[in-house]
């Protein structure tokens, strides 16, 4: 009998530390919702919020009840002296039940299976989003610790910070001049590798007007964690102001400027009313010798092949002009 | 000269950060104190005859098991420096340089330094014994292997003292691993280190693959194998098809550090992307190939402690082997997100939640052997217990990662972090540490007592949920991994924070564990363990404690799945096998080669780290050298007489 208190208190521990973590959990929830990969705010986000809703859902059809199950099986079962329930040392096979747990997971698998497949094909990055209006094209490159945005239909570019009109398609095309790294918007969908040597292109879309943050998400060296950047998506008139603003009032990014900003380090924010002709296809093609980069095949879609073709023909003409 | 030699110094050391200094000294005060230790008790001969030149597989499993655990400590302190630097915003404890590089050696520690030495050091303890055999198939291969280990985890770490540590993360993608992003020598120890141990595992793959298929016990039929040889089985086949995989992409990595090679760099025609698709039909298989094991370790717990037969034994085989085939056709899961494409992402999409329903079904499995059973509840079994729930959860989010568009959320992000950690400690690390409790008294003849043991499996188990599952939710708020800083803006230090309580839990329930150990080691006479302490079931049971080095005086035989368990019950019933004649025990000899020939390689490995080809030479000659005086060394083997047999019989059965 003496032996209650820590029974007890090995129940309490687990159930207060248990509570903690969850109160802890939920707390910023309700605080400020900040969880924001389930709060999106363009349909991208909003039908990948949806895919893991589904999807944990499909799960938990299956896990809560094994759960419970264990749960109840092991204190059913364990061994204590008064303990009725029933005991057959040899009892191992049954064909019955085997059957029933490798259907029930094959069904539920299944059905995830083709959601996922679905979702795969709808979803795809590379696949233009449904719109009446048309898309604004952003090139997106990233640099040793910094992101470089150009606005080829605008004329100008940023660094680490980026402006798009809100409900209205953009057309992220993406390469990268330094390691690998991975393009990530979390409340407008989801990321996409920026390589060095390819264009990938990703379609996004912000409802709503507002400010929402993107990051880095591959590491790519010492201060890969400052690749942090803001996304304003802001009214047509107002993103048409704001290039306005910066064609008026900022410096011209050059050759030159680019190649200082190709170098390892962190940057801030800056805006440059033009860049060099071009120079995001000399990036994707800055590394491939002969025009048939290694990797520039196996890009995702047609859109992403077109880049290719590109830079390809973009490749050729400068064999041309050397011979 | 001196300002020469000053100059290299500077570069040959890590210096300027007071961790490393104070690293280097406990490192100087430890090495001077076992030196001395084994000086001052005339200990060295002891050492060399009894441990370094051994070639008999429980000792070599020993030595795997304390490697392990001391790697396991190692890669500990660095998640303990990692929580703690992501405490709180804005900490300035380590620098990022310091960060990756700690979370580069972290993962990789863990990974190949920690879990494959430890299921190795189970394979070779448990697997003669189980399939009745006296040793493995290869007993001087298994020692090369062993100190092929060895030595390479020793290179690895030590990165941090000499040259500096790897810090382009555990798989060291190209471009950043290459000589334009990482010049330092951090990532040839990386790739010398994994290598040469990485020999080993393939070797010691085949070894049990060959031991479990020519060495079984008259009798023990395929369907009759015990359920952790039967995983050690199916590891055995991935490691054949997996590490070589490994071996050819380092070897290609190296080329281009060191021989200007262009594989994987993008300038004159080489392929990053071709990197991580190599790297990862190495890494995916690599997960399981330590968690079959542990599944192999909790079906002989679960069983045992349940004291009925194992539920649905050929659904559990036929599970495992259908695991580690598809494990070869899930490789892309971890690079949805690099534009292959919707036919190539839904393939791998859906190969990799096929592997959740073999999954599920050994769970069911265990769970019905428990049902009708009598449960006691040691330690083996409470981490079996703790097993079941946390891998049905970590497995379920293996599952939404599966899921490739919404993958693209969670890649890179500390849910991917949370999930991992979640099937890499809750299965593979409690599994190794129940399999650990159990076979403690096979290996050391003594049983350790439970209490600290019973702490220490509270707070690994609160410690655990308290640091992991904040981080699915701080995944969720876009945390990404590998980060070594964060703002206040961000609104994730909470999660964080708690998140870095729950390790330093973790932390404490391995300080219980040593304890434990150490209590029992201290005690040991008094806790002497009887053949069969745990009232078990398979073959090893049946022989003293610890096994005596020809194992079986007799050759047992295999007819039965729970042979000794079946033993015992005709035992009971009166029916006593005819007594078999004793006859003298044919053993393999001690060689001094496997130790001698890794250290060569440790010294090859060195000079290619620094580029320093004539110590890289000297190292590989002193192989070569090795290798031959291997070829010619006749004399091998020897007997045990009868006699001998019959006396260390008599000691050990005596006190049971
Ligand atoms: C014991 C408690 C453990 C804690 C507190 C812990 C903590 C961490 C942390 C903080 C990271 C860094 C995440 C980031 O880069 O942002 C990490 C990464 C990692 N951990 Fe652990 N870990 C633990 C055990 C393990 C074990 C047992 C394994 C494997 C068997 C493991 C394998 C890894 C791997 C592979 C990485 C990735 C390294 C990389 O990004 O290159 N960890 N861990
Ligand atoms: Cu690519
Ligand atoms: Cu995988």
């Amino acid at each position: 009998m003496n032996k209650k208190p820590r029974s007890l208190a090995r129940i309490i521990i687990p159930v207060v530390l248990t509570l903690v973590t969850i109160a802890l959990i939920v707390w910023p929830m309700l605080a400020g919702g900040q969880y924001v990969v389930l709060d999106p705010k363009g349909p991208i986000g909003a039908s990948q919020r949806d895919l893991i809703v589904i999807s944990t859902i499909l799960c938990a059809v299956i896990i809560v009840p094994v759960l419970i199950l264990s749960a109840v099986i092991v204190w059913r079962y364990r061994d204590k002296p008064d303990n009725k329930a029933a005991y057959e040392p040899n009892w191992s096979h049954s064909t019955k039940a085997e059957v029933i747990w490798w259907t029930v997971p094959i069904i539920i698998i299944g059905i995830l299976a083709i959601v996922t497949v679905r979702y795969t094909y709808d979803l795809e990055p590379s696949k233009p989003l449904a719109s009446e209006k048309a898309p604004v094209t952003i090139q997106v490159s990233s640099l040793d610790w910094k992101w470089l945005f150009m606005y080829p239909e605008q004329g100008i570019a940023t660094v680490n910070t980026l402006n798009i009109p809100a409900d209205r398609p953009v057309k992220f095309e993406l390469t990268a001049d330094s390691p690998m790294n991975s393009f990530w918007i979390p409340q407008l969908g989801g990321q996409i590798y920026t390589m060095s040597g390819m264009a990938m292109t990703l379609y996004l879309q912000a409802d709503h007007e507002g400010q929402y943050w993107g990051s880095g998400a591959n590491f790519t060296g010492e201060h890969f964690g400052k690749m942090r950047f803001d996304v304003n998506a802001t009214s047509d008139e107002e993103f048409e102001n704001w290039v306005r603003e910066v064609k008026q009032n900022s410096q011209e990014l050059t050759q030159e400027g680019y190649d200082a900003l190709t170098q390892p380090g962190t940057s801030n924010v800056a805006y440059y009313s033009a860049f060099p002709e071009g120079l995001f296809q000399n990036i994707v093609t800055k590394y491939v010798v002969d025009g048939n980069g290694a990797h520039s095949k196996h890009g995702s879609s047609s859109e992403a092949a077109g880049a290719n073709q590109a830079t390809q023909e973009s490749n050729q003409d400068e064999d041309k002009s050397a011979n | 000269m001196l300002e020469g030699l000053k100059e290299f110094a500077s570069e040959f050391f890590v210096t300027g950060d007071p961790l490393i200094y104070g690293a280097m000294v406990a490192i100087g005060i430890t090495t001077i104190a076992i030196v001395a230790v084994l000086t001052y008790f005339k200990k060295w001969g002891w050492l060399w005859r009894n441990w370094l030149t051994t070639v008999d597989h429980k000792k070599i499993g020993i030595m795997y098991i304390i490697a392990s655990i001391i790697m396991l400590f190692r890669g500990g302190v660095d998640a303990l420096m990692m929580r703690l630097q992501l405490a709180m915003p804005n900490m300035d404890f380590l620098h990022p340089e310091h960060y990756n590089q700690v979370f580069t050696t972290h993962g990789t520690i863990m990974i190949l330094f920690m879990a494959m030495p430890f299921m190795f050091g189970l394979f070779n303890v448990i697997v003669p014994l189980q399939i009745g055999a006296r040793d493995v198939a290869f007993p001087f291969l298994n020692a090369l292997s062993f100190w092929l280990f060895f030595l390479g985890a020793m290179l690895f770490n030590l990165s941090f003292v000499i040259g500096g540590s790897p810090d382009a993360g555990w798989l060291s993608y190209p471009p950043l691993s290459e000589l334009s992003h990482s010049p330092g020598v951090g990532q040839n120890f990386y790739i010398w280190g994994i290598q040469i141990s990485g020999i080993g595992s393939l070797a010691t793959g085949i070894n049990f693959m060959v031991t479990i298929i020519k060495m079984r016990a008259p009798g023990m039929r395929w369907m009759k194998l015990p359920m952790f040889t039967w995983s050690v089985f199916s590891t055995c086949i991935i490691i054949l098809f997996a590490f070589p995989i490994l071996t050819v992409t380092l070897a290609l990595l190296f080329l281009d550090r060191f021989a200007g090679a262009h594989f994987f760099t993008l300038d004159l025609g080489g392929n990053p992307m071709m990197y991580i698709n190599l790297i990862w039909m190495w890494g995916h298989p690599e997960v399981y190939i330590v968690v079959l094991p542990a599944f192999g370790v909790f079906s002989e717990i679960v069983s045992t402690f349940s004291r009925k037969k194992l539920f649905g034994y050929k659904s559990m085989v036929f599970a495992m082997l259908i695991i580690s085939f598809l494990s070869f056709f899930t490789w892309a899961h971890h690079f949805f997100t690099m534009g292959s494409g919707a036919d190539v992402n839904a393939f791998f999409a859906v190969t990799t939640m096929l592997i959740a329903i073999p999954t599920g079904v050994k769970i069911f499995n265990w769970l019905f052997t428990m049902y009708r059973g009598r449960i006691r509840m040691a330690t083996p079994m409470m981490w079996t217990l703790a097993f079941i729930p946390c891998f049905i959860v970590g497995g379920m989010t293996g599952v939404l990662l599966s899921v490739a568009p919404a993958d693209f959320q969670f890649h890179n992000s500390y849910f991917l972090i949370a999930h991992f950690h979640q099937v890499l400690i809750g299965g593979v690390v409690f599994g190794y540490f129940a399999g650990l409790y159990y076979w403690w008294p096979k290996m050391f003849g003594f049983q350790l007592e439970e209490k600290l043991g019973k702490w220490a499996f509270w707070t690994w188990n609160i410690g655990f949920y308290v640091c992991f599952m904040p981080q699915y939710a701080v995944g969720l708020m876009g945390m990404t991994r590998r980060l070594s800083t964060y703002g206040w803006d961000t609104g994730w230090w909470e999660l964080n924070f708690v998140s870095t309580i729950g390790a330093f839990l973790m932390g404490v329930g391995f300080l219980f564990q040593v304890a434990q150990i150490a209590d029992g080691i201290r005690k040991y006479k008094s806790l002497k363990a009887s053949g069969d302490p745990w009232d078990a079931r398979t073959l090893e049971w049946s022989i003293p404690s610890p096994a005596p080095e020809y194992n079986f005086a007799v050759t047992p035989r295999g007819d039965d799945i729970d042979e000794w368990w079946e033993e015992k019950e005709r035992r009971a019933k009166g029916i006593y096998p005819p007594e078999q004649k004793l006859e003298p025990i044919h053993m393999p000899k001690n060689s001094g080669i496997p130790f001698v020939m890794s250290v060569f390689w440790f010294i090859a490995g060195f000079g290619f780290v620094f580029g320093w080809l004539w110590m890289a030479i000297l190292g590989l000659a002193g192989v070569g050298i090795c290798m031959i005086a291997r070829s010619f060394s006749y004399d091998t083997d020897y007997y045990i007489p009868v006699d001998e047999i019959k006396r260390t019989e008599a000691s050990l059965r005596g006190s049971v």
